[in-house]
């Protein structure tokens, strides 16, 4: 009663706004021909992979003629010295480097949101995701051999470490701008200390975020090449650098193989950084 | 007496109160590793550009403007500007490229547009040696592309497509592509439908409505993605390499030799500072025509 | 009216996927008519705003403007101008540029284009801030900007999307006003499209009153107000006391209360709604007049009190209106009188509400406003 009561005299009680854009149906039929040039884009940026996959099943030695229909590259693979190592270097560089990005960039994040003003720490974080890749490449190696450091797979680590650092506090910051920080009050209004809010109620609502940033900084660790080449010593080449000095110096049907895995790989990652996302996005 | 009642004082609404945690816990662990390796490489490299390189690499202590001046000798200078240009038109096309995809994405309804989108990035996150090396399967003499031209009757021999600076172009504008896509689209997908049915109702046509609005309205996520594009193509050594077979050389390609080969330390510091001062104007010019297209908040 | 209208929807349809948007509706509008299509949100008085145009197709049915066909024209050809409820201005252009947009459209001279821009901005009252950006604006300059850009190409017919919804309330009311003023100054038709009853009221010379597809009733304000077509009507238009009962021949039946008269032209024993306004509901100290009640609440609300007062067999309790202060307190008994009243139909409309109390379905529409006001405040 008291509300019916208020709407005689209060206008803007009886403001409800149309403002809901999904809620509107769609407008005149826009002309189908405007996807033409999407599909073209798509030929374009599928058909060499495609080409690649499709090689990979090739039965010919020859990677420019089809002969038939055959899974023996797949189990050459995973014979090819090079490549397992190279596999090998690769994982521990990604783990290593994820492991470091994850921790730092969540405390960074977190840091970043809660206190800090103006944007010039938050640039400052995020700088290495921006900053050309050959730079950040060839300073680490200067700086690793002033400090006369043995390169290696570590060294490759703590440079990955760097731009997966900015990777991580970027999704994490955005992740954090969609939380209700009156949740963080609620916690304390409730009697939890500041160390049980942000394990209890922060570091979960975060998870999502970190798990994605994690994710995303694992992906581009693995596929990672340009500054691997500065900072590993050339007995530990990671797998991309393998593939490089494959591609560089005769390729064989195995890279079609491998080509198709890591496709696949991607493919599965991606896929399950979006779900990972969008079944926890934003709070309403 | 109201004015009795005891009420809580409003809450000072200037800040929130804070956690109660220090923040050097949050900010210190990140911000040294991001000081360590990252400002202080930066700053070395910055620091090299003024001396003399070593014999065997390395660097001597001795003041100089030897590597500043040496850009402008020819040789380098017509490095530079070649590797400018090549990046300068895989941008251009990139943007002729992405601008009808990601206009295409942004008027699809909200569950395909995810799909185009993921599309449209999914190669971007397969590996880039590999997507570079399917251009040499397709760009070969012997290769696929030269297979289909002859098997359509269009070319009676092959066409040497591999190891030119053409090649170098579509090899750096398919690994780039998706980056003008995605700041594009962002710009055209956060326009408000109702601008282009305001410039229709008020008597634009389709075309008008698409140049006056939509367009000018597009540019800063234009601009966004042609540095996307530009800066990376332009550091860009292994696809002038492996596509180009290094005949055609750019600046990445230049800093990696006086690293590896030449073992010029200051001067491919030099090189690569000169690509980082090239990508904060661009990014300056960037960020100021943006603000002057849409000036204040852009709202309603 | 016996001149041909300005604009005529008949039997407009509407469908979108499974949910049919609108469902064969018909109106006139007269030239130099302020007419206003009001509605709760999703009731398809958008989608009638945007079938006139061009932004939607409809189905089904003709719109004609001066007895052209308008769906055969684009949207940009028609001689039809909207100001956006978003205003849409142009974020990029001065407010000159935006105003002279329609105009270089066109193809209009540029000093011709000049002139006109700087007489509507004169009306609108903008002249000094030609050259700011529409970022740089307050919303009620925003407001008058947009109204500007689409009054400047003098359209036959001006659509205005939920003109004021984007305002604080303070603007808002003296734009209504304002609104008004200009209507007559520049001599165009308005077409409103509007939830807000009240703005519609104060505004409009008809309203058309659209509810889930259909068109409940077309009347001018006053007309709306004390001959509700429908229970919706009434409980959406103003506050009313709404008692449900069966009709009889002098008004109609509220079980457990007795008979509330009212003239109708219903069947007898066909099931009906008392619709009784606040300022109806006479109050006299005097418990043994009429009915009896008590005070259940009183609201001071300056120029008037509403007082809410329970009536036993009336589940809800009944509102009256009295001017200034209350001179009853809660507890008090009173007795009730209906001054007047006025019956309606319960129809299929009224089905969808059964089981609410009649009160409570009146306040329907205004609960979930305050609710969504609250969210967003």
């Amino acid at each position: 009663m008291a509300d019916s009561t208020a709407s005689v005299t209060n206008p803007s009680t009886t403001a409800m706004r149309e403002l809901d854009p999904t809620a509107r149906p769609r407008a005149v039929r826009k002309p189908r021909g405007i996807l033409v040039p999407l599909w073209l884009g798509y030929v374009f940026l599928y058909l060499p992979i495609l080409i690649v996959v499709v090689m990979s099943f090739n039965d010919s030695e020859n990677l420019f003629v089809w002969r038939g229909f055959s899974l023996r590259w797949y189990p050459e693979l995973f014979t090819d010295e090079a490549i397992m190592q190279g596999l090998v270097n690769t994982l521990v560089v990604a783990t290593g480097a994820t492991a470091i990005a994850t921790v730092l960039g969540t405390l960074l994040a977190y840091g970043i949101a809660h206190y800090t003003r103006g944007g010039l720490i938050r640039a400052f974080a995020i700088a290495p995701a921006i900053l050309p890749d050959l730079l950040l490449g060839i300073g680490l190696l200067t700086l690793f051999s002033l400090l006369t450091v043995t390169l290696g797979l570590h060294s490759v680590i703590i440079a990955h470490g760097v731009f997966a650092t900015a990777f991580v506090t970027a999704i994490v910051l955005a992740r954090m701008a969609n939380l209700d920080p009156s949740l963080e009050e609620a916690s304390r209004d409730l009697g939890a200390g500041p160390v049980r809010t942000f394990v209890r109620v922060t570091l979960p609502q975060l998870a999502p975020g970190i798990v994605a940033g994690a994710l995303l900084a694992f992906t581009l660790s693995i596929d990672e090449f340009v500054i691997a080449f500065f900072t590993t010593a050339p007995t530990q080449p990671t797998l991309p650098i393998v593939i490089y000095s494959m591609v560089r110096f005769g390729v064989t049907p195995e890279v079609n193989a491998l080509a198709s895995l890591l496709l696949l790989v991607s493919i599965v990652t991606v896929i399950a950084a979006q779900r990972l996302t969008r079944l926890t996005g934003t709070p309403k | 007496m109201t004015e009795t009642l005891q009420r809580p004082a409003p809450a000072a609404r200037a800040g929130r109160v804070r956690l109660g945690l220090a923040p050097a816990p949050f900010l210190a662990p990140g911000m040294i590793y991001l000081i360590v390796f990252m400002a202080v490489p930066v700053g070395l490299l910055a620091f090299y550009t003024f001396f003399e390189r070593g014999r065997f690499g390395g660097i001597v202590f001795e003041f100089t403007l030897d590597n500043w001046v040496k850009l402008f000798e020819p040789l380098y200078l017509g490095v530079i500007l070649q590797s400018i240009a090549l990046a300068g038109i895989v941008t251009l096309l990139a943007l002729l490229i992405g601008y009808p995809m990601a206009y295409a994405i942004a008027g699809l309804s909200p569950k395909w547009r995810t799909v185009a989108l993921v599309a449209v990035v999914l190669p971007f996150w397969t590996n880039f040696l590999i997507r570079t090396y399917a251009w040499i399967l397709l760009l070969n003499n012997a290769g696929w592309v030269n297979q289909w031209l002859q098997g359509l009757g269009i070319t009676d021999a092959p066409i040497s497509m591999l190891y030119t600076p053409q090649a170098i172009v579509v090899g750096l504008l398919y690994m780039y592509l998706p980056l003008m896509v995605l700041p594009l689209y962002a710009s055209l997908q956060q326009l408000d439908p109702s601008l282009r049915e305001a410039a229709t109702n008020l008597g634009a046509t389709p075309w008008r409505a698409f140049r006056t609005v939509t367009f000018p309205l597009s540019l800063p996520g234009a601009l966004t993605g042609c540095i996307f594009v530009f800066v990376p193509a332009m550091s860009n050594f292994v696809i002038p390499e492996l596509i180009g077979g290094g005949k055609t050389i750019m600046i990445g390609n230049l800093v990696r030799d006086q690293f590896f080969e030449a073992r010029d330390w200051p001067f491919g510091a030099t090189l690569a500072l000169l690509l980082t001062i090239f990508l904060v104007l661009v990014i300056v010019v960037q960020s100021a025509v943006s603000r002057r297209l849409t000036e204040g908040p852009r709202r309603g | 009216m016996t001149t041909a209208p300005l604009l005529r929807v008949d039997g407009i349809r509407a469908v979108y996927g499974d949910t049919v948007a609108l469902h064969g509706i018909s109106l006139d509008i007269a030239h130099n008519e302020f007419f206003a299509l009001l509605g709760p949100s999703g009731c398809g008085k958008t989608t009638l705003l945007r079938s006139i145009a061009g932004f939607e197709t409809p189905a089904e049915g003709r719109i004609e403007v001066d007895g052209e066909d308008l769906l055969r024209m684009p949207a940009h050809k028609r001689p039809v101008n909207m100001m956006f409820q978003s205003y849409a201005l142009f974020p990029h252009m001065s407010v000159e540029k935006n105003v002279a947009y329609g105009l270089e459209s066109d193809g209009v001279g540029r000093a011709e284009i000049r002139s006109r821009v700087a007489e509507v901005m004169d009306v609108v009252g903008l002249g000094a801030l030609a050259k700011r950006r529409p970022g740089q604006l307050s919303g009620g300059q925003r407001q008058r900007v947009a109204l500007a850009r689409a009054i400047v190409k003098r359209p036959k017919l001006l659509l205005l999307d939920e003109p004021l919804s984007a305002l604080d309330r303070q603007v808002r009311s003296s734009m209504q006003l304002e609104l008004k003023r200009l209507q007559h100054e520049v001599g165009l038709t308005f077409v409103v499209v509007t939830h807000d009853q009240e703005e519609a009221m104060s505004m409009a010379d008809r309203i058309a009153v659209l509810r889930d597809g259909r068109l409940e009733q077309l009347a001018t304000p006053q007309e709306l107000y004390a001959n509700p077509a429908s229970r919706f009507v009434a409980s959406f238009i103003g506050t009313a006391n709404l008692l449900d009962g069966t009709a009889t021949a002098t008004g109609v039946e509220v079980p457990g209360f007795g008979v509330v008269d009212a003239a109708h032209a219903l069947r007898a024993g066909s099931p009906a709604t008392a619709v009784v306004r606040p300022e109806d509901v006479e109050l006299s100290t005097d418990a043994a007049t009429g009915l009896s009640g008590t005070v259940v609440d009183t609201y001071f609300l300056g120029g008037a009190s509403t007082i809410s007062i329970e009536v036993p067999g009336i589940t809800a309790p009944i509102l009256a209106t009295v001017h200034g202060a209350s001179r009853v307190a809660r507890g008090d008994a009173v007795g009730v009188r209906f001054a007047r009243a006025a019956a309606v139909a319960r129809g299929a409309g009224a089905a969808s509400v059964t089981g609410d109390a009649a009160a409570t379905a009146s306040a329907d529409p205004a609960t979930a406003d305050a609710a969504q006001e609250e969210v967003s405040a």
